[in-house]
């Protein structure tokens, strides 16, 4: 066998593999974005999705002892309710838009096991932000004393 | 007043630089020196200008100038002193001058250093330098003006993004900006190559130090990212895989590999078109990085600003892109190797294959990152990958190349005999091998942990065995221990910077290993006097308190730590809340240590200060990725040192 030929075959090989790993590393971690109206529509469970809308005000219950967090994310025509273990993470809240990674649930919801937040570079300054900031301010004041 | 100034003095600097492309490309071809002496003081004085553009944007930061749209939403009259400096850079307009002003500098010291030694290359240099320069400043003064007037100027300004201020921040971009706009230096000598049709090893020797230098900057841009990441977004890791790392990631591995590879060209004199097509594609993903992350194509936790800037991008990387394949194509017949392969069994086959590996890399985090856009154009469905396919594909990838980087610098030129093979090989791999059988006793059961820690200790002992014979040599000829190997340090500098920066990459990778396989965390809400365990620490949540910063105000969680081992300590993670922002910003508490980190998150609160709920983390080994980037600062310096022994 020449060299040549060797050197070809090797590379055959290194891109056959690599071609595997890829292929093989996309149809295990393949996540799918759907919206509250597409993910009711057809659930399918076990499959990963990541379901993006807005956290429907009124639906955000939060038990620290448990930890259970469980809300609605909407889209206006449809709501697919959301349970995750875990604290509510910074940048999320009612009224606001709220990405989370999990899979269907058989009996009816989705089981979140990552809610992902936000960060922007350049934000912008909400209306009312300073109100509930200077409450907050006042009622912690008063705990720290 | 000012920032009309810096506005003219950026549309200046795009005339200047225009015109200095342009005089020193027709110098380039005819040879007229007159040009080419003009285009050099076209360059100086766009360096000028830039850097006085920076200074004044600064100053407009410094004196809280509101009336400029960018000052005003990225400062307030609260923000810090030295943040107030590094909000210049803390988005997209600054970040922008930033990266003009370092691309200036660089050419200003191309001017200063080459214009003697690289006579034959200089002139199409300095035009291809010039040119990256005018898209930077056609950007500034078209896409993404950073003086542009706000009106009405309001009181104060919208601050800057809480969780950009940190030490991390000041430093991360200008070590990443270093990094990237370092391989223009690289590029340009690659297409004045092709433009002179000299293809052959003269670019390369001329640009060997400029690589290692942009290559070590990206390297550091990396690091401090992901120490960024670890100690203020909360949540204990520090990559994601997220877009904008792979961003900066994919030239890192190509840079890597070009280092390699420009080797066997100066060696043998192979390898002609693949070095010149690796800095192409280096300076391309440089580009292409900036374009991905600036246009919003693609979701990222960084959401960055949006706009006009991202056709920018894709327009110039399409003319770069292309125009270098013209020129490829133009030089094919010249680019045939001198050189040919003799064995697969060589230094210069591993190299190959260590650029295989790293090129594969490359291409899998660019596949994976595009891969939503494939699947929607393609398929119709949004489709992500996430962390579980990056690591999927490259761990294995990974551990080959640490394999490789053993083999690599001890296996014999051209053919590598049996003898050589059992004399440099067999002590490492039985070194090895034991390893991974002490490990195994020591309790690691993850097989992957195993292998990647027995390849690291393989790598090493090949350096150690590497080391050790050298000198002995010298010990021969009457030298003193520490004489020997300062000796060698300094005589061979070129050869042992590099062993050192691969032991720093060696030392990352069990940083990487361990905190992988062994770091435990947990979440949990405590009453006040509660408890809570985690890997042999007793947390105790002891009270909230309220105190006011200059810019926010805080809620400061005290807890109380013990391990057995230490005196207990006090840790305050806190929460941070920011007048102009609707949600608060974690401030993560740690300690850090040699063996592990103990990282605590103040999640929820109480604000009766009755409760709160943390995240718990014990993260294993991390200190060691920055520990490793010390000894990777170390290897580099030493590498670009002077050589003092003739290339034999």
């Amino acid at each position: 066998m020449t060299r040549h030929r060797k050197f070809l075959i090797g590379g055959a090989v290194i891109a056959a593999a690599l071609g595997y790993m890829i292929y093989a590393g996309v149809t295990q971690s393949a996540v799918y974005f759907v919206t509250p109206s597409e993910i009711q529509a057809a659930p399918v469970a076990g499959k990963s999705y990541r379901l993006g809308g807005l956290v429907a005000p009124g639906s955000l219950k939060w038990d620290p002892r448990t930890l259970d967090l469980t809300f609605t994310l909407t889209d206006g025509k449809a709501s697919v309710p959301v349970r995750h273990k875990g604290a509510p993470p910074d940048l999320f809240g009612e009224g606001r838009g709220a990405v989370v990674e999990g899979n269907w649930s058989p009996d009816g919801h989705f089981k979140a096991t990552l809610i992902l937040a936000k960060h922007s570079e350049e934000y912008k300054a909400p209306h009312d932000a300073g109100t509930g900031y200077r409450e907050l301010m006042k009622s912690l004041r008063k705990a720290g004393s | 007043m000012i920032p009309e100034l810096g506005q003219a003095a950026l549309v200046v600097a795009l005339a200047l630089a225009l015109y200095g492309a342009f005089a020193a490309g027709i110098s380039g071809a005819r040879g007229t020196a007159t040009l080419l002496q003009s285009a050099q003081h076209a360059a100086v004085g766009v360096f000028a200008l830039l850097g006085g553009a920076f200074v004044l944007l600064t100053y407009a930061f410094l004196t809280f100038d509101f009336s400029v749209r960018y000052v005003a939403s990225n400062t307030n009259l609260g923000t810090p002193f030295y943040y107030r400096i590094t909000a210049v850079w803390g988005a997209l307009e600054g970040s922008i001058i930033l990266w003009g002003t370092m691309l200036a500098a660089y050419t200003v010291v191309v001017i200063l250093t080459q214009r003697e030694r690289a006579r034959e290359f200089y002139p199409w240099v300095l035009a291809v330098m010039l040119g990256v320069l005018s898209f930077f400043l056609l950007v500034m003064t078209v896409a993404a003006p950073p003086f542009q007037r706000l009106s009405p100027v309001p009181p104060d300004g919208r601050g800057l993004n809480p969780l950009l201020e940190d030490t991390g921040m000041i430093t991360h971009p200008v070590a990443l900006y270093l990094g990237f706009t370092g391989f223009t230096v690289p590029f340009a000598f690659a297409i004045a190559a092709l433009a002179t049709g000299r293809v052959g090893e003269a670019w390369i020797t001329l640009t060997r130090r400029w690589t290692i230098i942009a290559w070590y900057f990206l390297s550091l841009g990396l690091l401090i990212g992901g120490w960024w990441s670890y100690h203020v977004l909360g949540w204990g890791g520090y990559w994601a895989w997220d877009p904008v790392e792979n961003a900066a990631f994919m030239p890192w591995l190509t840079g890597t590999a070009l280092l390699h590879s420009v080797m066997i060209q100066e060696r043998r004199r192979m390898l002609k078109l693949w070095n010149l097509a690796l800095v192409i594609l280096t300076f391309s993903l440089t580009l292409f990085g900036t374009f991905l992350t600036r246009s919003g194509i693609i979701a990222s936790v960084h959401a960055f600003t949006q706009g006009a800037i991202g056709a920018f991008f894709l327009g110039f990387l399409a003319l770069v892109v292309l125009g270098s394949l013209a020129l490829l194509a133009w030089r094919w017949d010249a680019l045939r190797s001198a050189g040919q392969l003799d064995s697969v069994v060589s230094r210069e086959s591993v190299f190959l294959l260590n650029n295989v590996m790293l090129v594969a890399a490359a291409f899998t985090v660019f596949f994976g990152t595009v891969f939503p856009l494939l699947s929607e154009a393609v398929r119709g469905v949004k489709v992500s990958v996430g962390a579980p396919f990056f690591n999927q594909v490259n761990v294995p990838l990974f551990l080959s190349l640490i394999f490789l980087m053993g083999v690599g610098p001890l296996i014999a030129w051209r053919r590598a005999s049996r003898e050589n093979l059992r004399r440099n090989f067999v002590g490492p791999i039985l070194v090895g091998v034991a390893a991974a059988a002490l490990f195994w006793v020591l309790g690691v059961r993850s097989a992957l942990a195993a292998l990647s820690l027995a390849l690291t200790v393989f790598v090493t002992a090949t350096i150690v065995l590497d080391l050790a014979r050298a000198t002995r040599a010298r010990l021969r000829a009457g030298e003193s221990v520490p004489r020997a190997v300062g000796g060698l340090l300094v005589r061979h500098n070129r050869r042992y910077g590099g062993f050192i920066v691969h032991l720093g990459i060696l030392v990352i990778a069990l940083g990487v290993t361990g905190s992988q396989a062994w770091s435990v965390q947990t979440e949990t809400t405590l009453r006040q006097g509660e408890v809570a365990q985690l890997a042999g620490y007793r947390i105790r949540f002891d009270g909230l308190a309220g105190n006011e910063a200059s810019n926010h105000f805080r809620v400061v969680g005290s807890f109380t730590v013990t391990n057995g081992r230490a005196t207990p300590a006090v840790m305050r993670p806190a929460k941070k809340f920011y007048p102009q922002e609707s949600s608060p910003i974690a401030g993560v508490d740690y300690h850090l240590g040699l063996r592990e980190d103990l990282y605590i998150v103040l999640g929820d609160f109480a604000r009766d200060g009755s409760h709160a709920t943390i995240k718990v983390q014990v993260n294993r080994l991390v200190s060691w990725i920055w520990i490793g980037g010390l000894i990777l600062t170390l290897g580099t310096v030493l590498a670009i040192l002077p050589e003092r022994r003739r290339p034999a």
